[in-house]
């Protein structure tokens, strides 16, 4: 005899077969529309990107000297809007140099290189606004909440006290990490962590994120789930990504094109497959990788790489 | 160089004071969340006014006028507490720095000056809890406070004072040092000097003239000096409580301005 329906208890099996589409359908809904949204603003986008014509970001003879010391010499590139670029290469090649130039951190010795029109020398505020960065390390602030994280930096990107709530749930929703969000980050795994900055550094819907080794020391699961919501966000806001990695396999799966850098210039630049015919038939990366830099890849790594992997492992935990 | 108008200026300034005070914000929750430091850090002022400040009280050594020792010492301990936590605030921006979280905020369009004064705030909200801890302390020992409403909002004025003007100047050291090494080494270099060469146990009067000199361009000086006038209830001032506040402004703000054009500097 089947009970009155008051008498269910939460929880019960009927009681959640019940409810359960009941609550999927509208959530689905919205995920769709909230997706559709977002393929609109792309498209809309990439049509003012296609008016204003040309590159994204561009370099022109970006030259960055420590006393005799030439980290980056005369670095000529440039990226499309909605490209994801990544730029590889030995310890000390220079990447996080290039990286540091073109977010600002670092005046370039010599040379120039203008963001979505700005250029980084004259315009460095203007370049800022246009731009999100995820450092090399784990640096969200573990004495904060996920949400409080996301709260400063919205803050800090002028983004209307209005919108605020609405921009922080829409990212920790993209992010996967809505559970979470009053949590202590020190409670994190180290990729929730780096899920968070990505969240954080595109709050502001950056026009390129700058992504400084974006999985290190992270685990083969975590990687792929932040691997996903980067092209993720390619796909859905059309954001132009310019990473440095030291993993071939990262490379040969996310970048479209490809610039291996040695002792501070481009030793090539291409698509992966068009890299990787170049150098033989058969050739993996890691192939391409060793014969423009002149090393074995996993051979390197100082002392002062290793201690540093090491660092960022103990924190991930 | 193009020519602002009057409303650029004025929306140059309110985004000035928006993003300093979102910077303060942040180190406010911060502290919300674990409050443990700021009880730790109780413990030095207590041991100071309890053991150091009873003993001298009973030798009578000081000269300090018609005053008890302990009342004369009681706001000398808390700009000592306030300088204290704010000469090692550099520490944390070098610990930020190897985290990358300097990297993070520098690449956001936040005016330097506006990161650094926000970290200054931060040493302030801490300098506010030794400040209740001293008062705590002070009331205990029958110390004669003034609770004169005007004063104590010139207390916390002068203690946020103090935190930034000290927390900048160990900013900019730690700029131009760069690692923790260095740094907790000149740290240590630098608090005795500032607490000794000081009127904060004692009037610079019964000083050697030479240190007198020393003791006159030390901001500390002026700090306690403003705190002895508005904490006790008749407490007496050398310098007078406008000049020690003129003083204290003007030092924070050339400070906050030099390290405003090192701080982009420690990442590099």
């Amino acid at each position: 005899m089947r009970r009155p329906w008051h008498t269910w208890k939460r929880g019960s099996a009927s009681f959640l077969h019940l409810t359960a589409p009941l609550l999927h359908w509208p959530c689905e809904c919205l995920e769709n529309s909230l997706r559709e949204r977002r393929i609109l603003q792309r498209t809309e986008w990439v049509a003012q990107q296609e008016a204003k014509g040309g590159s994204i970001l561009q370099t022109q003879s970006l030259t960055k000297r420590f006393g005799d010391l030439i980290a980056v010499n005369e670095l000529t590139i440039s990226i499309e809007p909605g490209e994801i670029f990544g730029l590889v290469g030995p310890n000390g090649a220079g990447k996080t140099t290039v990286i540091k130039m073109l977010t600002t951190l670092l005046p370039p010795t010599a040379g120039n290189a203008s963001v979505d029109g700005h250029s980084i020398t004259r315009e460095a505020v203007g370049v800022r606004r246009v731009i999100g960065y995820v450092p090399q390390f784990l640096s969200a602030d573990g004495a904060l909440t996920g949400y409080e994280n996301l709260l400063i930096f919205s803050k800090l990107y002028d983004i209307p006290r209005q919108e605020r709530k609405q921009r922080i749930s829409d990212v920790l929703n993209f992010m996967g990490l809505s559970g979470f969000s009053n949590k202590l980050v020190r409670t994190y795994s180290g990729g929730m962590i780096r899920r968070l900055e990505i969240a954080q550094a595109m709050l502001h819907r950056p026009k390129v994120l700058f992504l400084d080794e974006p999985t290190i020391g992270l685990d083969p699961v975590a990687r792929k789930a932040v691997w996903q919501h980067l092209q993720q966000l390619r796909a859905d806001y059309g954001t132009t990504l310019f990473l440095t990695t030291h993993y071939m396999d990262e490379a040969d799966l996310l970048c479209g094109r490809i610039a291996i850098m040695h002792l501070g210039k481009v030793a090539a630049i291409g698509s992966p497959s068009e890299l990787k015919s170049s150098v033989g038939d058969d050739a993996t990366l890691d192939d391409v990788f060793a014969y423009y830099s002149g090393a074995e890849v996993d051979s390197g790594g100082g002392y002062r790489e290793t201690s540093r992997v090491r660092r960022i492992a103990r924190r991930v935990g | 160089m193009q020519r602002l108008g009057i409303i650029d200026y004025f929306g140059v300034i309110t985004n000035f004071i928006g993003k300093t005070l979102t910077i303060a914000e942040l180190e406010a929750r911060k502290l919300h969340h674990d409050f443990t430091e700021l009880l730790t850090r109780a413990v030095q002022p207590a041991l100071w006014l309890l053991i150091f400040g009873e003993v001298l009280a009973q030798v009578r050594a000081i000269p300090t006028g018609n005053l008890p020792y302990i009342d004369f010492m009681a706001p000398g301990i808390l700009a000592q507490s306030v300088l204290f936590i704010a000469i090692f605030y550099g520490i944390a921006i070098i610990w930020e720095r190897d985290l990358g979280i300097v990297h993070k905020f520098l690449a956001t369009p936040t005016p330097r000056s506006a990161l650094v004064l926000g970290k200054a705030l931060s040493a302030g909200e801490r300098g506010l809890a030794q400040a209740a801890i001293v008062y705590a302390l002070a009331l205990a020992l029958g110390v004669h406070l003034s609770w004169n409403i005007i004063s104590l909002l010139l207390v916390v004025v002068v203690v946020i004072l103090g935190a930034a003007l000290f927390s900048t100047f160990s900013l900019i050291i730690a700029c131009l040092v760069k690692t923790r090494e260095r740094f907790m080494g000149i740290g240590q270099i630098l608090t005795m000097p500032l607490f000794f060469a000081s009127n904060a146990i004692y009037p610079i009067s019964i000083m050697p003239s030479w240190l007198q000199a020393v003791s006159q361009v030390n901001p500390l000086t002026y700090e306690t000096d403003a705190l002895r006038a508005l904490m006790l209830s008749n407490g007496p001032t050398v310098y007078g409580v406008p000049f020690d506040l003129l003083f204290l402004v003007v030092a924070t703000a050339v400070n906050v301005a030099i390290g405003a054009k090192l701080y982009p500097r420690v990442v590099i």
